[in-house]
Parts: C-alpha cells; structure tokens; sequence
C-alpha cells in the first residue's frame, strides 16, 4: 500500500517533468547527451514489445504514456539515478512486476513505435484474431542462482512456479530424488528460455532474502553458439546458418614461416 | 533444451530420474552427528533446542535457536522422521512469525472517555487486572443470567495439548458448561464422525510409513501438494522410486498443483465424489466379486446404512435472521425436490424425480443400521459407468469417453489384486453435507477389499491444523465430547471424568453442548452473551460472516480474543488479549499420523503478553465453587444440573474454594515440582514467572504458580487414555524422543492400528489377524434399506468395522440462472489459515498479497471480466471484491471459481454457504453458488 502511493506520487512528479521535457525534446534538444550510457541501460528492463535496446533507446520519446497506462504502477521513468537512459520506462521486478495484462496497454498507447505491437503478435494460430498476446512478449529472461534457491536444498518452496503465469511453460518443475533424506523429493524450479516473458512474478514471488530467481535482459543473460555447428537432431536448427558470418581470421603466421622456427623445441 | 519436451514431458523425465536415482533405501538412517541430543549449545553461543512446526498437521520437525532470549533461526530437525530436516516456506520462517510489528503486547479493551468499558467505545491499553476484572463481571454476568450455557468458547486445533485440556477442564469440571468448540469443527468433524461411525474410535489406523509403503496414492480432495508440501514430497519421491509401477490419481474440482504429478486427473462435479465412491463399489461388488476379501469382510465387518432424509445442518427456514434471499436455499431444510439425479441413486427408497422429499430424520442423522449384504449390493446397482460419469464430469469441455476411461483406471486400481492403495483427502471429503457418509464410503471401498489396517494400504484422512488430533479430537475440545473420545452423554463417561477430575457425582453436564456453528447462532439468538476466542480467528473462518460480524458489533454480548496479532475477530471484539507465541512456551502438539511432540519455552514472551494457558488458569480464580456447583439450569435438561456442594464438601472442599484450587492447584497438581532436572536451563512463565515481572491480574509482579503446571496437566490428562488404547508416554519421555505415535503401549510407539501383527490392543482383543476395537456404536439396530425393524434386535459388532451404504445426493445449493457458478475455497502453501502470521512475514506477503479468484479463461470472457480485474463475487448471503486470476496454480473448469480465505481483505466467508454435514455438524465451505461481475 505504502509503496503503491510512493509510486504513484513519484510517477505524478516525474510526469510533469517530462511532460515538459518531452517538449523540449521535440523541439530539438539533443537527448543523446543526457544518456547515461547504453552500457548502463542494458540491464534496465523495458516494457512488453520493446524493441531491441539500441533501437528502443532511438525510438522512445520519453513521453510517459506506457507509464500512464501501466495499471499496476509497474513502470517507471527513468531518473539520473536509475543508470539508463533518462526518461525511459523500465520496470523493477523485485519492487512491481509486469503483470501481463491480457489487453497490453501499455503497447498501443505508444506514440513512437518503441513500444511496438507487431513485436506481440500471437504466437498461437488460433488466436490469430487478437491483436497482441501478452505471452510472447520477451522482456527478459529469469535466471535461477541454483545455490541459493530453497528447493534445492530441498524446501518446498516452487513460490515461483506457482507465481508464473505461464506455470508449467515457463516455468516446470523437474522432480528428484532428495538421496539425503531417502524419503523425499526435490521439486526443483526450471525456466524455460523460450516461454519465459520476463515478467518477472517469479523473482517478485521469490522468499529468499536477496531473489534466488531473477530477470536479466535477455542478451545479457544469454551464451551463443558458434553457426559452424548444426544440431543434427533439430531441423530447424539450419536456420542458423542464415546468419553465416564471414570465416574466421587467419592466423599471423604462415606455415613456412611456423616450420622454419624451431626455437624453443629442443633443449640445449 | 527444447520448450516442449521440458513442458509436456514432466512424467517422462520423472521416469528417467527414478531410473537412474534407483534404489535408495527408504529407512535411510540419519547421520550420527545430526543424531545429537535434542538441545544443544554452540560455540557462537546460541542454543539450538527441539521443537516443532507452527503450521499445519504435518508435524514437522525443527530447531529453534536462541540467543539473548530472541530467536534467531530455525532449521529442520534432521533426527524427526516426518520431515528429515526439511520443511515447506511456511515452515522456512517460523522464526520470524514471532516478531512482527503490529504483535499484541498489552490487553486492549473498548473503553469510553473516563476509560469504563463501553461496548461502542475505542480500544485502548489497560492492565490484566482490569482486563480481568471487567472479564469477571462479564462472564458471571451471562452466568447469572443464562446459566452454564450463556457463555462460549471458540476452541481450537491450534492449542497446544494443555491448553486444551484446561480450557475442557475448566469449562466442563468448573463451569459445569459444554458450549466449547474447535475451529477443528469447520476442518475435521467428517472425519471423526465417520471414524467413530466406522471404527468406534478416532483417528487414522495407518501412519505416514504408508507412503514410502503403498503401489498407489489417490488423493480426494486434498490438494496436498501445496496443503501438506513434505508429505507430497515423500508420494513424489515413491512415485520417482517406480514410476512404472507407482501410480498417483488427484480427484479434485479443480486442477491444481497435485495434478502436476498425477497419472491421471479427475475433474468432478462437486459433491459427486458420492457416485464416484459407489461406483468404485459397484466395479468390486459387480463387476469384479472375486477381489473381495471374503475372509476379511466376514470376519471383521458389516453391512449398514442410515437415513436420507437428514437436513443440511441449516437453521428453519422461518428464522427470523434470514433474507429473503437466503431462504431460497435455507428451505431445503425443510423439504426439497428430488432432482433427476438423485432419482436414479434413491429409487430404492421409491423416490422419482420431481417427488418431495421431507427432511424427517434431520434429529437421526447418526442412527444407522445393520443390513444384508444383499441389500448392500442392491442399492449399489444404479451407479453404473453410464450414470456416474454423466453427472459427475466436472470439465464440461473433457469428451465424455475419455472421463470414463479415467474412472474406470481409478477403479481398476483400487481392485487389482495385491496392489496397494492409499486414499488420502483432507478438505473436500470433510466439508461436505455428506462429508460422514462420504469418508465412510472411502472405508466401505478399503474394506471390501482388505486394503485396511496394513502396511502400504488403507484410507487415511490427513488433517489440516498442528493439533487438530493431539489437542482438538484426542482432548475433546468438542462440545459433545470428553477427553479420549468420550461423550459427556454417557454417564460411564461422565463418571470416569468425574473421577479423574475429582468432582463430586453429577457435576458434568450431560447435555452436548452448542458446536461452532451453534455458537454463532446462539449468540446471534441472544442465548450465549459471553464468548472468548482461543488460538482461533472465528469472525474470519466461519461462513455466512455478515450475521456473525453484525452480532458481534450490534448486540449485547461480551467477546473476548486472546491472540498473538490483530485479525478480524480482534476488530469486533471488545477485549483482546496478547498470548505468548508457540515457542514463549511450554506445549505439545498431536499431528496427523497420532505422533504427539512436545516443545519446551524457548523464549520469554513479548511485552506484556501471557501464555494462553495462564489466561485460562488465572480465570479460574475469580470463580467461587458456590457460584457455579449450586443447582443449574440447562434448556433442553430436565431437572437442569443439581446442586453438588454438600457431596463436594464432604470430598473435602469448601464453597469458598476457587475454581483454581480445585482444578488447577489441587495437592496432585502442587507434587510436580519446578524446578525439574528435564527443565533445567529453560524458562517457564508459569511455573515460576519471568524477569520481565509483568504485573498479573492482581497487579503484583506474576511470580508463578510454584509448580510445574504444563507437567501435571499432561500426566492427569494421560490418565483418561491409559489402558484404553490412547496410551501415552510420560512428559519426561517426550522431550527426549522426537515424537511418538500412540498408542505408545510399554514405551512402544503403534504404526498401524487395529492390525494384530503392530496394535497391542488388536492382539489383545484375540480374534484373529485384525481387530477393530474400538467401543462406539458396536451395538446395533437391524433392518432393510428403509429403516431398522424393530423385531429383529440388536447385533453385537464387537471388533468389527462397519461398511456403510450411502447413497448420492445433491448438496442444498447448486448453481442456477441467477447465481451460475460454483465458489470453491481453500487454502494456499504461502498462507497458514487467517494469515494473522503469515501476511506479517514480509517475504511471504510479497509472493501472495492477497486472495485472488481463479477461474477459466472463457467463463471470465462470458462474464465480461479480464485478467485482473476487480470483481464482485455475489452470493445470496453476501458479497466480496477479489481480482480475477484466469492463469497460475488452480485452474478451475468452465462454471467454478475458487477463492482462498487467508486475506481478510478478502473475506470470501461473507458468500459462504454455513449448511453443514447433519452428523458432523461441519460447513460445507467447498460448495455455495455465485453470480460475478466487474466491480
């Protein structure tokens, strides 16, 4: 409740900032020298069909309206002290989540396309008719710090699974044998990297005292496998040598060059 | 990893783990340095001492550290067997319940501005002296005027044992009154009506052993993956042991967090569990003879079966309290039309659809009868596949051939011969207008079989509260009962208390007395003007909540909440006292399996706040023996309660003797010393007080009763069971033992009950392999289907168990035009009841800060709601906003929505339908009608 009218009270004087601002900016004012570095910015989360940050961070006018609209406070603008990109909207799962509302208000109110509603598609055929569905937005991805989650250990927590929107998509629970115990089993919480929205209900949900599970930006809390290697198994896997770069640099030295120097190889 | 194989193949990989996890023993023994003795003190000077869990029935084991006389953590007991070290997140932050903000920590009463209580007046602190004085004046008050029974109180399966045996003592021994009742009623009561029904005594005959043991868990009505998180945890780990031959079923309403792990998921229409139960027996007693233990079923049981026509436990229709609004259902009481599913399932009674069917026996819904097991046989015969599956499918979007493949799966598992079977339910069979009838056919199934009583076999009900056993069914905190399942209606029963208690004869009141529902009602009718709430948060638990809140505020009545944090039943009463918290005192708690575990005080309680225990005893003082054992009036008694102080001062009392010495600090009481070797280095508030000197009800500094109070309530209290199979050990032997399951019979714990190879009393009783001993009901009418026959006598079922007929029937409110969807509601794992200790744990209340109404996606299309919107839930009784919840944990079919209770910003008992079982007098909280639309 405190915290709700902290929000809202903060959100009150920052729209009237910006409001301002906002002017400003489209009448000229060069908003690249008030970033704080994209550096910063790619740890900030950004609201449901956001475009890729560098673009997203062109794109925005920061002029509030997703903030407006987000019915849960969720959003906030950004501030000198937030390390991203002053006046875009990004949200804090620890403090509000996005909740995934079903109807996206936040999206069409965009009136610069850094909110992009084509990014929400349905992914589902069958829901075609709808503009957009909530469940495809990639916001971030949750990362579990298996260490410091309870259900390793063996507790019966899953407060995050059950927190999930998408329970059991998203978010599934691996089930196994606790050998300590002899009796019991761990339910262990897993994510799914190509359900998980980033909404972030888990690492909110989540009852260790610093989150055990938590949202990332999705770059940067993803590893990339080199396109020279296809899985054999997966079809659809070949589509990554679509995105075949140009071949690895040659090394500095030539092969005569490499036979002709023995030093070094036979001790005196 | 790709998505789909992760999400649809949960059970592949559960087969692939348990493949490769294999074969770990399931006795596994605990390392010796975990072993250690039961308290200990670190190096880094905190003392760690064993306790156990606050929550729920579970009974798990833990550690409480302390250091400077605060608890610091707490940590699995690796030495208790239940839990082996771990618990659920309730059971994670059981060391921070104690210390919340808003805890009570002085008594707070309704004063007016010269600070005299006033029923309208604000709360403010005041001293236990005036606390006490006003509560004196209060309570003889309603004494004076209404006699024993215008005072009540709201019991609890939270109290620990002592204190439930003094609140029983002193309410039954002292105020000659049997108006005390658990909130265990609204949980538990099916379930003890239908062991007594059964078996002729409480509680379950297996033990949690049966997990590790059983080939099958179907689970009716207990979603215990998030209501009792280890034992799930242990059918996980059976299920991963063999997933090929382990298999679990999950009936419930709904699918939720069990259904994860089931093999198969049965959706049903609420209440139809009935059929379902009948369908089953069909299958065996039809389809399949040649499974029934015939040995078995001769030997050890018979066939019975009771009335129809018993009522739905509402008030006449003609009440005044009513709207008109709640007539519409209240009417059933009365008289109700049988509907076309009934038809079918009471055509042996002659009933057609649309016919009448009079309540006439709602006074004998207990009476029962024997009958011919071809007359069992014949009232099985309309639940066939065709029938039961047609009214029972809950999911109107599963294809109906495919819901009769499930059911006939669940019954070929409970028939296949040699495959054990272990039914467990908690909530959906107990809260049910039928919950009596419907345990009773979980037995009628395991008995056929033989599948009782053993190892790996038998229907076993878990319970809800840490003591709802231990404290609420083996005390009898009930308003009919005595302790070790006595019943104050018996005069044997009386006269054995009356010994044990040493009363003059004919001081207990024969009358059962006003049951929690009653309660309420009475005080709403003005006949009870004097209540005290006891480990318990009534104003919040208990359904049709409008009535019970304005009666509390509207009438002329004194409540007293003595509670640890301010919930709602503090909010409308006009005293409130701060308790002790579990581990700033001595107690023991019963768990689900009859293990009972003791605790020592590991803290001194908090500013002002007094053990529960005190509170109950202290009161005592202010009662002369000649204000309450003169000559009583009882309604309904004839002749009322004698006078029994001249037999009282021939035992050797004066009138001018307190309730307190008699009761509490009699000559036995006083020969158990404090100090005591098994207390040495903790406190005890009561015995010898605390140095926080809190000034008592007589305003001097409370320096104790001198002796150890906790030690002889617990050894008188074990007199009542010894040598009538609820034997226990002695105080001393629990503090050393990580909890024993009773009958402990020469220090011996009892696994499985009534099963001469594991029960002393079974071997003793010498009739074979079992024995079901147990001495309620055993002496019995015998009939037909319509009712007993007079001419035929009595039939001795000594050592038998009984296996009931019960027949299909609609609960009294059903959804309709104006009111189209079934509210169900129920608990979550992050919240233990009310929430007055869990929403104060701030980890706990950002993962669910309220109560949210779950329900499908397409019934929140068709009523114009979305995901997350505020709606109005709407019954004919009352209404409530929640948010709508169309994803997550429970996923409800088209038609029901489900409502937690734990949020009283949510209080979903306002909707809630207060019909309850006719036998168990338990609310059906599971079952009500509704209409929704955005707030």
């Amino acid at each position: 409740m405190g915290d709700n009218q902290l929000n809202a009270s903060r959100r009150d004087a920052l729209k009237t900032m910006f409001r301002g601002a906002g002017v400003l900016g489209l009448g000229g004012m060069a908003w690249g020298g008030v970033v704080d570095g994209l550096k910063a910015s790619e740890l900030a989360l950004r609201p449901p069909g956001a475009l890729a940050e560098k673009s997203f961070i062109k794109a925005c006018v920061r002029c509030g309206s997703c903030v407006e609209a987000c019915p849960y406070d969720a959003l906030i603008l950004a501030t000198v002290d937030d390390h991203t990109a002053i006046g875009t909207p990004f949200f804090v799962p620890r403090e509000t989540p996005c909740y995934m509302c079903t109807d996206v208000p936040c999206v069409p109110i965009c009136p610069s396309g850094a909110l992009d509603s084509e990014l929400l598609k349905p992914s589902d055929p069958t829901e075609v008719s709808k503009e957009m569905d909530i469940n495809t937005a990639r916001m971030g991805v949750a990362v579990i710090d298996e260490e410091a989650c309870l259900a390793f250990w063996g507790i019966q927590c899953d407060a995050c699974y059950r927190a999930c929107p998408l329970m059991g998509k998203a978010i599934t629970l691996d089930f196994r044998r606790n050998d300590r115990t002899g009796k019991h089993a761990l339910l262990e919480p897993h994510i799914n990297r190509t359900a998980c929205t980033g909404c972030g209900l888990c690492e909110h949900a989540c009852v260790t005292e610093k989150p055990a599970v938590f949202v990332l930006p999705k770059e940067l809390a993803s590893g990339k496998v080199g396109n020279h290697y296809i899985k054999g198994w997966d079809k659809r896997d070949e589509k990554r040598l679509h995105e075949l770069k140009e071949e690895q640099k040659k090394g500095s030295q030539s092969a005569e060059d490499y036979l002709n120097d023995l030093e070094d190889l036979i001790d005196e | 990893m790709e998505g789909k194989s992760m999400s649809i193949n949960r059970r592949d990989f559960v087969k692939n783990t348990a493949v490769a996890a294999a074969a770990t023993a399931i006795g596994m023994s605990v390392p010796k340095n975990l072993m250690a003795s039961p308290s200990e003190r670190s190096e880094g000077g905190w003392r760690w001492d064993k306790s156990v869990c606050r929550f729920c029935g579970t009974g798990c084991g833990i550690m409480v550290a302390t250091k400077d006389e605060k608890i610091v953590a707490v940590k699995g007991d690796p030495a208790a067997p239940v839990n082996r070290g771990l618990n659920c997140i309730k059971g994670y932050f059981n060391a921070k319940i104690l210390y919340g903000a808003d805890r009570l920590k002085q008594p707070l009463m309704r004063v007016d501005e010269a600070g005299n209580f006033s029923k309208t007046g604000k709360f403010k602190p005041i001293s236990w002296k005036q606390a006490y004085d006003e509560m004196e004046k209060q309570m003889k008050k309603s004494f004076r005027e209404k006699g024993p029974t215008g005072i009540g109180i709201f019991g609890s399966g939270q109290y620990t044992v002592q204190e439930g045996y003094a609140m029983a003592k002193l309410i039954k021994a002292g105020f000659r009154s049997n108006n005390i009742d658990p909130n265990a009623r609204h949980c538990m009561a099916s379930a003890v009506g239908a062991f007594i029904q059964t078996f002729g005594i409480d509680e379950p005959s297996g033990c949690y052993d049966d997990i590790e043991l059983t080939d099958t868990v179907v689970t009716w009505g207990a979603n215990m993956a998030e209501m009792h998180p280890i034992l799930w945890s242990r059918v996980t780990d059976r299920k991963l042991s063999n997933a090929e031959k382990v298999k679990i079923i999950n009936l419930s309403t709904f699918t939720n967090r069990c259904s994860d792990l089931a093999d198969v998921d049965i959706i049903f229409k609420p209440n139809t569990d009935l059929a379902i139960w009948n369908y089953i027996a069909r299958e065996i007693v039809y389809n399949n003879p040649e499974v029934i233990d015939q040995e078995f079923v001769d030997k050890y049981t018979e066939f019975v079966t009771g009335f129809v026509d018993t009522g739905y436990g509402m008030r006449k229709p003609d009440h005044p309290s009513f709207t008109d609004k709640e007539r519409e259902t209240v009417k059933k009481e009365v008289s109700k039309k049988v509907s076309k599913d009934e038809a079918v399932a009471l055509a042996y009674l002659g009933y057609k659809e649309g016919d009448t069917l009079e309540m006439k026996h709602a006074g004998a819904a207990k009476k029962h009868w024997v009958i011919a097991f071809s007359e069992f046989k014949k009232a099985l015969e309309p639940y066939t596949l065709n029938y039961v599956a047609k009214m029972s499918k809950g999911n109107p979007d599963e294809d109906l051939s495919s819901y009769k493949v499930k059911l006939k799966l669940l019954a070929s598992m409970y028939v296949e011969k040699n495959r054990k079977v272990v039914s467990f339910w908690t909530m959906g069979m107990n809260q049910h207008t039928r919950g009596v009838w419907v345990n009773e056919q979980a037995y009628m199934v395991h008995l056929l079989l033989g599948k009782q009583a053993k190892p790996g076999n038998g229907a076993f009900s878990l319970t809800g509260q840490p003591s709802a056993c231990g404290t609420a069914r083996e005390v009898g905190t009930f308003s009919h009962r005595l302790p070790a399942d006595m019943l104050a209606a018996n005069p044997k029963h009386r006269a054995i208390s009356e010994k044990i208690w040493k009363l003059p004869e004919k001081t207990l009141n024969p009358k059962p007395g006003a049951h929690i529902m009653k309660i309420f009602r009475d005080m709403e009718d003005g006949k009870i003007t004097f209540a005290w709430v006891n480990v318990c948060n009534p104003f919040m638990c208990t359904a049709n909540a409008n009535h019970w809140l304005k009666m509390a505020r509207k009438m002329d009545n004194f409540i007293v909440v003595s509670d640890s944090y301010p919930g709602v039943s503090a909010k409308v009463a006009d005293l409130v006292l701060p308790v002790a918290m579990i581990y700033e005192k001595w107690g023991a708690y019963g768990n689900a399996e009859r293990r009972t575990q003791h605790w020592k005080q590991q803290v001194l309680p908090v500013g002002n706040a007094m053990p529960d225990l005190w509170q109950y005893i202290e009161i005592s003082k202010r009662f002369k023996l000649s204000e309450v054992w003169g000559a009583q009036t009882i309604p309904g008694l004839e002749g009322g309660l004698p006078d029994v102080l001249d037999k009282a001062k021939a035992m050797g009392y004066s009138p001018d003797d307190t309730l307190f010495d008699v009761l509490f600090a009699n000559e036995e009481a006083k020969s158990y010393a404090w100090p005591d070797p098994i207390g040495e280095g903790f406190d005890n508030t009561e015995a010898e007080g605390d140095k926080r000197q809190v000034l008592g009800i007589d305003d001097k500094p409370w320096e104790g009763y001198g002796f150890f109070m906790q030690k002889y309530l617990w050894e008188e209290y074990r007199k009542f069971g010894e040598g009538h199979a609820h034997d226990y050990a002695d105080f001393d032997t629990y503090h050393k033992v990580r909890g024993l399951k009773w009958p402990v019979v020469d220090g011996k714990e009892t696994q499985w009950r009534f099963n001469s190879k594991y029960d002393p009393y079974a071997r003793k009783a010498d009739v074979g392999e079992f024995a079901f001993y147990g001495k309620a009901l055993k002496s019995l009418p015998q009939g037909g289907l319509k009712g007993p026959d007079a001419s035929k006598g009595k039939k001795d079922l000594s050592n038998k168990a009984k296996i009931f007929f019960r027949p299909y029937m609609d609960p009294p409110e059903m959804p309709d035009m104006e009111y189209p969807l079934w509210l169900s509601t129920g608990r979550v794992l992050e919240h233990w009841h009310s929430g007055t200790m869990t929403m104060r744990v701030p980890e706990l209340y950002r993962a669910v800060p309220e109560a949210l109404c779950y329900m499908h996606p397409s019934d929140a299309e068709k009523y114009k709601v979305s995901q997350g919107d505020l709606i109005w839930i709407d019954s004919r009784r009352g209404k409530v906003k929640a948010h709508v919840e169309t994803r997550g944990r429970n996923r409800p079919p088209k038609g029901l929505i489900y409502v937690p209770w734990f949020d009283e910003k949510v209080l979903i008992n306002k909707v809630c339908l207060d019909a309850t079982d006719p036998i168990s007098k338990q609310t059906d909280f599971k079952k009500c009608a509704v209409k929704i639309y955005k707030a």
